[in-house]
């Protein structure tokens, strides 16, 4: 685990520094900004769906999904971040409960 | 000059509870305490803790946890470059800026800009920076030990909340067709590279959603 603490801190920090060492004219162009605006997106994205049906193989439908469920209805709602998350573990521990 | 603060304040307030989720999640995923405070005190950069512990959670392996925090510390690049002419740090100013430049610092600074008093700029950046960084880690340090004391994760519905957080990390983001695109093809391509592919390329592949879309819809 060390490994990617201090690799990836490391990586992360140089990216913040070199933001203010380089020339703007160099970065600022639209394509940079299109993927770089989409990164996150698409990343997040794809971390949801490993994290709700992964850690196995192949891919499983269990209590994590209905956390989840609970979690985009409520984002729906606009309800505030702890809220969400909150009540995605609940579903999932209640869930799991009443299954036994 | 009052009213920042208290904004800064209430900004880094709730960003102690995401903190207090990120050290819950990173014990959960097989993080220690001490591990967990280190990526809130050398990483800090929300997005690119949660999911190199995710990554490493679902059996992703080091260097792909690695990679996609990189790739999702790039925008505090971006941001720095945006922020570089009118914030101007030198020497350990610039090494402390560069570290406290992230999502919420960035936003306070851009909306507080003001041409008549430049001091408003520096003061939301800065007060919204430490704040963010102080309560940030605080909450990990307080959500890192109750998850260790709590026992086993799944028994308090940890794996659920973990994609639940990330997926409040994106709901945000959904704001045009082009984003949602790019998030509903992500996520297919990952269910199709979760099948497929061994744990840790299923990121990769979304990194390259992400760059195929950019580079064609304009």
């Amino acid at each position: 685990m060390w490994p990617v603490v201090f690799l990836g801190a490391l990586g992360c920090y140089l990216l913040k520094l070199v933001g203010y060492l380089l020339p703007e004219r160099y970065l600022d162009r639209p394509a940079v900004n299109r993927v770089t605006a989409l990164i996150p997106i698409a990343l997040l994205s794809t971390l949801v769906v490993v994290l709700t049906f992964g850690g196995t193989a192949p891919p499983v439908l269990d209590a994590r999904a209905a956390g989840v469920a609970v979690a985009a209805v409520l984002l729906l709602l606009r309800a505030p971040f702890p809220v969400v998350v909150f009540a995605a573990a609940a579903a999932a521990a209640g869930l799991r409960a009443v299954a036994g | 000059m009052s009213s920042i603060n208290t904004e800064a304040a209430t900004i880094g307030l709730t960003t102690g509870v995401y903190g207090l989720s990120f050290g819950a999640l990173a014990v959960a995923g097989g993080f220690s305490t001490l591990q967990a405070q280190a990526l809130s005190l050398l990483m800090f950069t929300g997005a690119s803790q949660f999911a190199a512990v995710a990554v490493v959670a679902t059996g992703g392996g080091a260097a792909a946890a690695v990679i996609t925090a990189w790739l999702l510390g790039v925008r505090n690049g971006l941001y720095a470059l945006s922020l570089a002419a009118a914030l101007r740090p030198r020497g350990w100013r610039l090494a402390v800026a560069a570290q406290v430049t992230i999502d919420e610092s960035t936003a306070m600074a851009v909306s507080h800009a003001d041409q008549d008093n430049p001091r408003r700029f520096h003061r939301a950046f800065w007060a919204t920076g430490i704040s963010v960084f102080l309560l940030w880690n605080l909450g990990t340090l307080l959500g890192a030990i109750g998850a260790a004391a709590l026992g086993d994760p799944a028994d308090w519905g940890l794996d659920a909340a973990a994609p639940a957080a990330l997926l409040a990390l994106v709901w945000p983001r959904l704001r045009d067709r082009t984003a949602r695109l790019t998030a509903a093809v992500a996520a297919v391509a990952a269910t199709g590279a979760m099948t497929f592919l061994p744990p840790g390329l299923p990121v990769l592949v979304g990194a390259a959603v992400a760059l195929i879309i950019g580079l064609w819809r304009r």
